[in-house]
């Protein structure tokens, strides 16, 4: 189905419009068959205009051996994202992984043996333990292991999910802000350090990693996604594909295409781009916002950015407006209160 | 109608204490209502009355009753039985020439009853004691009988043993009304001369006015005048109430009945009030008539301040049947555009906040409630003080003054010691301690009111396990050391939640408050500092600490949308806060000083 669907929309990019970068991933793309993933990638080729200038997969580390390695390589996938998580046990049987810390550990060498040069690894922090001590010893494994690209993300809790749901009955006790806002720094703290640039708010990569197809999202550039519950996003409009697996079968099985599209005005085109350049180290570029939007930000928003740069929450790089250490604490706040 | 043949009584009972049960089982036996009609507890016809278990606003019911072959009108007069409303109590004793004293027989005399019984004495009424909830396995009839007897002087036979719910003594209670109570006494041929005691909104017919004829006669289509407001209007209907209206060609001195006359607005029908004819008045009006005072003030203002125009209709239409309601616009620099509203006493304040709730389907912020103050200025003028901005600056006056009641309680002998000890907390001044029987205990206080409107009475239920009963009057006004207390957020005062206080209670006042806010206002991006202070005394401080981390972790293809909208959201609530200088204040951090505790 999902060559069906890659049949179906290739006409989503205009035709002098090239992909450069190819994500396999949202799920765990790696437990498909090597004849599968060839599959797939030979009807992206077929169909779609290509100059690829990275092609990610992404893994779990007990999935990897040398053998699927290889494969991969030979494939073209240049790239591996590993959801790597924690090196502790404790943390990988909360989070209900099936790997263990062992397994994370080997695995980087493997890849890298492999002949893998883009490497990133997924890590989790903000667990309600009692100290710092776990966090501290998946960092510095992390920096040992030298994977080139880390991505690291605070334990969310949203409603209607299964921890969610925990929360609200009591069986679930969150850490607390302090404590998460300790953890993120230790993070921003050890990875500059160790020559890591925070290039996004929770992404860190070496010069030469970043990862193009991500950073992508953030200068809202066209997107396509294709599978279940995928969203794309064509500069104008966002489609969100049905995300029941049944359902998604069916539309296309009808030959129908399988999503909603949503118009987004110029508001809300404007803020998701204050919300997602805010966060990234090349800042929020106030002439495009005016460009393109109309919206002089400095001067619409006076008094907030007086407050924001008085309280060193942001700073200016020319016409940039960035987010300063502390500031990254808060992106979510200060995007709000900048919003159009 | 022969006036001989006429009762008119009133029944004094605390809550509880079954009047409203006994009052349905009189208007079944009388075939007032038949079985079928009857919903329990007729006289009250209010929700919020059933639900709070009080008579709100009286009414009047008119029953025929057989004694020994004739026929005798029995008019029954309801009365409100809070201690916020006991300027209507008195007009309703005043229309009756006896009163039931109904005493639950297992809890004896309570403090609320006392003090209506003294009205009811002191307007010559005859009473008549009944034991109410005699078949209760509870009751000691015998003790509470004893007390009963001190209280009035009357005779053990005189007591009519009864219970409403199992209907004993029902006929006693009616034979007793008949051979007891005077029959009203007046002159039909004077010049009319009749009382309002009370009055009901009709949307539809206006006001219609609850009367009581003393002298003279009133027929349809009179020309007549309401003498205090010295309004003119015509007798459109006359009638007697039933279990519905019934209207009359004439009425006469002695009997009780319902007026309409086309009076669209509640003002104008003042309680207390007397209506003679135009042509041939009376020459004096009736006694004891006053313009019903507010004794507490609070700001009300709506919650979305897009609202302001909504509320004001609805306070509009609420002073329509509630006379007793007054208001005038007001803003605050917190909470915009508002009334501060005049209320006969805390209930009544909450009574007319849950009415704009369920009736106009308003949610509104009270502010804190305060009292009268007045400020002798130093021109020696009175400036009144019924809110904190009206309070002047401490140099242009000499001192404050605020008023003062004598505070009745009745309580079991074992919770004498912490009665005494929140009366002396809430700055009262112990005047006298009678033993009404071995176990309970009539102690009287000089307090200040505004102690007494604010939580005294639920703190009172509380330390006496509920066996506690509480009656004030006001007795005049005192110098007090008022003061200002003011809330700050970063510096800038929040006008909606100052207060008077009393300077010594000042630091307690403002340090709970302060205590209060940094739970209820949420981090935010910068610090920020709570601060109480009189005049420029900073007296208390709490601080709420900057956010520390608000980023969600994963912003990639699938999330922007998402996030985006859920940040909106956020903002979109932030405008239900109010601004107070660069701090968002949420709107319960406004109602926290009626929580303080």
């Amino acid at each position: 189905m999902i060559e069906k669907e890659l049949e179906l929309r290739k006409n989503f990019f205009p035709s002098k419009l090239k992909v450069e970068t190819l994500y396999l991933g949202g799920g765990t793309p790696s437990i498909l068959s090597l004849g599968h993933l060839e599959k797939i990638l030979t009807q992206i080729d077929k169909n779609y205009a290509l100059d690829l200038k990275e092609l990610t997969l992404e893994a779990n580390p007990d999935d990897l051996n040398k053998e699927k390695l290889l494969g991969y390589k030979s494939l073209g996938i240049d790239r591996l994202s590993i959801g790597i998580q924690s090196f502790d046990d404790r943390v990988l049987s909360f989070y209900n992984r099936a790997h263990k810390a062992d397994d994370s550990l080997k695995v980087v060498d493997l890849a890298k043996s492999a002949g893998f040069e883009k490497l990133s690894i997924d890590l989790m922090f903000g667990f309600p333990f009692e100290d710092h001590s776990i966090w501290e010893s998946d960092l510095s494994l992390a920096l040992k292991i030298d994977p080139g690209h880390i991505s690291s993300y605070a334990l969310t809790v949203e409603p209607k999910t299964a921890l969610g749901k925990w929360v609200e009955k009591g069986s679930f006790r969150q850490a607390s802000e302090d404590f998460q806002a300790e953890q993120f720094e230790m993070l921003m703290d050890s990875m500059e350090k160790s020559g890591y640039i925070q290039y996004e708010i929770s992404n860190f990569g070496k010069k030469g990693q970043f990862a193009v197809h991500n950073t992508n999202y953030w200068k809202a550039i066209p997107y396509l996604g294709i599978g279940p519950g995928a969203h794309s996003f064509d500069g104008k409009h966002r489609g969100y594909n049905i995300a029941n697996n049944a359902l998604y079968i069916r539309k296309l099985e009808n030959n129908e295409l399988p999503y909603t599209k949503e118009d987004l005005i110029g508001a809300d085109l404007a803020n998701e781009y204050i919300l997602t350049s805010l966060r990234t180290i090349w800042g929020t570029d106030l002439n495009w916002l005016k460009s393109n939007f109309d919206f002089d930000l400095v001067k619409e928003k006076k008094e907030t950015v007086q407050q924001l740069f008085q309280q060193n929450l942001i700073k200016f790089d020319n016409d940039k407006l960035l987010l300063s250490k502390e500031g990254k604490l808060l992106a979510d706040s200060i995007a709000a209160s900048l919003f159009f | 109608m022969n006036m001989q043949r006429i009762r008119n009584f009133c029944i004094i009972a605390h809550i509880d204490h079954g009047k409203s049960t006994l009052a349905d089982r009189l208007l079944e036996f009388t075939h007032t209502v038949s079985g079928r009609e009857m919903q329990n507890q007729l006289l009250d016809n209010m929700d919020l009355e059933r639900e709070r278990g009080i008579t709100i606003k009286s009414h009047a019911i008119q029953m025929k009753y057989m004694y020994k072959g004739e026929e005798y009108t029995l008019n029954l007069i309801d009365t409100p039985g809070h201690v916020d409303f006991s300027y209507e109590v008195s007009r309703s004793i005043a229309a009756c020439e006896g009163a039931l004293l109904i005493v639950d027989a297992s809890q004896g005399v309570e403090a609320q009853t006392i003090s209506n019984l003294y009205l009811a004495i002191g307007h010559d009424l005859e009473i008549i004691p009944v034991l109410n909830k005699i078949d209760l396995p509870g009751a000691e009839p015998e003790v509470v009988a004893d007390e009963v007897i001190d209280l009035i002087g009357c005779d053990r036979e005189d007591i009519v043993l009864a219970s409403g719910k199992e209907g004993i003594g029902i006929e006693d209670i009616l034979n007793a009304v008949v051979e007891r109570i005077p029959a009203p006494k007046g002159d039909p041929n004077e010049p009319l001369q009749a009382m309002i005691f009370d009055s009901v909104y009709n949307p539809f017919r206006g006001v219609e006015v609850i009367f009581r004829i003393f002298n003279g006669s009133i027929n349809k289509g009179d020309r007549i005048k309401f003498v205090n407001t010295n309004k003119e209007y015509f007798a459109d209907e006359i009638g007697i109430l039933g279990m519905n209206q019934i209207p009359q060609q004439t009425m006469s001195a002695g009997n009780v009945g319902y007026l309409i006359s086309g009076i669209k607005v509640a003002k104008e029908v003042k309680v207390g009030d007397t209506i003679t004819h135009v042509k041939n008045p009376c020459t004096t009006m009736i006694k004891g008539f006053e313009n019903v005072k507010p004794m507490v003030f609070a700001g009300i203002y709506p919650v979305d301040t897009t609202e302001f125009e909504e509320l004001r209709a609805s306070m509009e239409k609420l002073q329509l049947n509630d006379a007793s309601l007054v208001w005038e616009p007001e803003t605050s620099a917190a909470l915009g555009f508002g009334f501060r509203c005049g209320f006969l006493g805390m209930l009544h304040m909450e009574i007319i906040q849950e009415r704009l709730e369920r009736e106009f389907n308003m949610t509104v912020i009270t502010t804190v409630p305060s009292v009268q103050f007045k400020a002798l200025m130093n021109n020696n003028e009175y400036k009144i003080v019924n809110a904190p901005s009206d309070m002047p600056e401490p140099n242009l006056f000499k001192h404050i003054e605020e008023p003062f009641v004598k505070a009745t309680i009745i309580t079991a002998s074992e919770f004498v010691g912490p009665v005494i000890q929140l009366c002396m907390e809430k700055r009262g001044q112990i005047k006298n301690q009678v033993y009404l029987t071995s176990e309970r205990v009539e102690l009287s206080f000089d307090m200040p009111l505004a102690e007494i409107v604010f939580d005294f009475f639920d703190k009172l239920k509380t330390i006496s396990r509920g066996y506690a009963s509480l009656d004030y009057e006001l007795i005049g006004f005192k110098q007090s050391h008022m003061v200002r207390l003011d809330v700050m957020l970063n510096g800038e005062i929040v006008d909606a939640l100052s207060a008077i206080v009393h300077r010594d209670k000042a630091y307690e006042w403002g340090k709970r408050l302060c205590e209060k806010l940094k739970e209820l206002v949420p981090r935010q991006m910068f610090e920020i500092a709570i601060q109480a202070a009189i005049g420029t005394k900073i007296i208390a401080r709490e601080t709420v600490k900057a956010l520390r981390k608000n980023v969600l972790a994963k912003c990639y293809g699938g999330d922007i949308s998402r996030k985006r909208k859920l940040l909106e959201k956020q903002k979109k609530g932030k405008k239900r806060m109010r601004q107070v200088g660069n701090v968002e204040v949420p709107q319960e951090a406004f109602m926290a000083v009626l929580k303080l505790d």
